[in-house]
């Protein structure tokens, strides 16, 4: 079964981890659903780099925290925060292709 | 001592509080009132200008309801990252403000002072002994880096802290600090778990962020045990739920089970998180794993130059569909009108909102376009002045440009403002972020004592 991310997550949000990092923390509604997800490995670092166009080697970490539903992946920022070509010093605004995702579950 | 109530009132001095929380902490009895100042996240401007990114009035606001109710109930009150950014200007910012409420208010206590920022004849020294190493995934450090350097300034522990609260100081200002220490100081002194101490302080930090619905000007509660912590916001508007505070330990961290800081990293492997009733949740199971030798983190940034701005407006579908030729074809007149005039060092960048203006740093991903846009015209040179040179020219180039196909032939700008170009100023890059390893983590931050 197909399912929308936006539909099945409470929050989907990127921030920077200091200026040289960018996070992305996904919050599932039910716990359910992200067993599901973390036992499919719906999430991973090929999937992610895909997502956003950028190579494998610049993921840093990927990682499922059970206390709180999510998913957290963190990267490499493509730029350090507010270097000259910044688009987005706080780094919040940098989640939108995690909204359009969509995933299959058997 | 079984139990220690720490009072955070807002998730950064400056962001204000209501005062019915601030009334409900009192009520609490808190031993200390404790606030984080400053960040990185408003980028690499307020640490190279010297300038606080919290407006005064909003901080002296915050600090004239703290200081006189924490003297009044004998506790004492700790700012961290004073100023926002934490080197020698911002820190006075902060003592400057305390100094007229003083005044004002015609109160007495003793002030302590700690410094945070450091020489870089002392951090060059250290490079070349091998201590400093790259933070992933920062480059490595050279000594022609550190001279680059605006303001240096060293993350410090609860080490100082402790130090001025043992000499009776009733407020401390302190440099850029971790984040938890200036909530985990008082808990350390007396003998508290120094890993439950250290994540209480890392939610603390954010106060209200961490409850439902989350705020950045509301206050939030800790109450500390031998064995766990207790969470709890002081508005009857939100709760904690085990949901809320375990999402916030994601929030700004690269991994959420382990979290470094000076020392050592409080380790969440084993972290449990408890609904004790309908707002309060308890936590118990952190641990901290000190470092074999003791790091703190420096950061640093550099001036890159001035910037001048431009923004504008295009409607034209033919103009839009050709909008990555023009503006290249603009860049290339602007660089080759100037080779001869000499101005060559120079950094002209269009950001094109409506198509990939907020996720031009993933270049490769996938773009959309509205049918308008708005372009920012940014320009970074040398000297404020020939920021201005480059960007002006380089606005009336795309005003006018003649592009293939084009049929409106009077303009291709829509201009919201005149004047159309704006000064930005200094232009600052972060150029240190870095891990040096130090013997004594009290004595790199001077104390200094002010009795009012």
């Amino acid at each position: 079964m197909e399912y929308n991310l936006t539909d099945v997550a409470s929050v989907i949000r990127s921030k920077n981890s200091g200026p040289y990092e960018l996070t992305f923390d996904i919050i599932f509604k039910e716990v359910e659903m992200y067993r599901k997800v973390k036992s499919a490995q719906v999430f991973n670092a090929q999937m992610f780099a895909h997502l956003y166009h950028i190579p494998e080697s610049q993921i840093i970490n990927l990682v499922h925290f059970d206390p709180a539903k999510a998913v957290k992946i963190t990267i490499v920022r493509p730029i350090p925060s507010g270097a000259l070509g910044e688009t987005d010093v706080y780094g919040a605004q940098q989640h939108a292709p995690l909204m359009k995702m969509k995933f299959t579950l058997s | 001592m079984n139990e220690l109530r720490i009072l955070s009132p807002t998730a950064i001095l400056g962001y204000g509080f209501p005062m019915e929380s601030f009334a409900e902490g009192m009520k609490r009895k808190p031993h200390v009132i404790a606030v984080d100042a400053g960040s990185t996240d408003p980028g690499p401007y307020y640490l190279g200008a010297g300038k606080s990114f919290t407006d005064r009035n909003s901080v002296k606001r915050d600090l004239e309801i703290m200081i006189p109710a924490a003297l009044e109930a004998g506790i004492p009150v700790i700012v961290g990252t004073a100023g926002g950014s934490g080197a020698r200007p911002h820190v006075e910012f902060a003592v400057d403000i305390v100094k007229e409420i003083a005044r004002e208010k015609q109160l007495s206590f003793k002030m302590a002072v700690i410094q945070s920022e450091f020489d870089k004849e002392f951090v060059k020294e250290n490079v070349a002994k091998g201590n400093i190493s790259p933070l992933f995934p920062a480059p490595e450090i050279t000594e022609a880096d550190v001279d680059e350097s605006v303001h240096i300034v060293a993350q410090m522990g609860e080490e100082p802290f402790i130090e001025a609260l043992e000499n009776g100081a009733e407020v401390i200002l302190a440099g850029r600090s971790y984040d938890p220490s200036v909530f985990a100081a008082l808990a350390i002194k007396y003998g508290f778990d120094k890993g439950l101490a250290i994540h209480l302080g890392k939610i603390l930090e954010c106060a209200a962020i961490a409850a439902l619905p989350g705020s950045g000007s509301d206050c939030m509660f800790g109450y500390l045990h031998q064995d766990n912590f207790v969470l709890e916001p002081l508005s009857p508007l939100r709760k904690c739920t085990t949901l809320s505070v375990a999402a916030h330990t994601l929030y700004e961290k690269t991994n959420p089970y382990v979290l470094p800081g000076p020392g050592g990293a409080i380790n969440l492997h084993e972290s449990k998180f408890e609904q004790i009733d309908d707002n309060k949740v308890r936590v118990s199971g952190s641990r901290f794993v000190p470092t074999e030798e003791y790091f703190v983190k420096l950061e640093g940034v550099r001036r890159v130059g001035y910037r001048t701005i431009s923004c504008a407006g295009v409607k034209d579908p033919i103009m839009i569909s050709k909008i990555d030729s023009i503006t290249q074809s603009v860049k290339d007149r602007v660089k080759n009108n100037f080779e001869t005039y000499g101005i060559t060092d120079f950094f002209l960048d269009f950001k094109i909102y409506g198509r990939n203006g907020v996720m031009g740093m993933f270049p490769d991903a996938p773009q959309s376009a509205g049918d308008e846009l708005l372009i920012i015209i940014e320009a970074v040179a040398d000297t404020q002045e020939q920021a201005d040179t480059i960007c002006g020219f380089a606005r009336s180039t795309m005003l006018h440009f003649g592009y293939e196909g084009r049929i409106a032939t009077a303009g291709n700008l829509a201009f919201p403002f005149s004047p159309s170009d704006c000064k930005m100023g200094e232009v600052y890059e972060f150029n240190v972020y870095h891990l040096m390893k130090v013997e004594d983590p009290k004595k790199l931050f001077p104390i200094e004592y002010v009795q009012f």
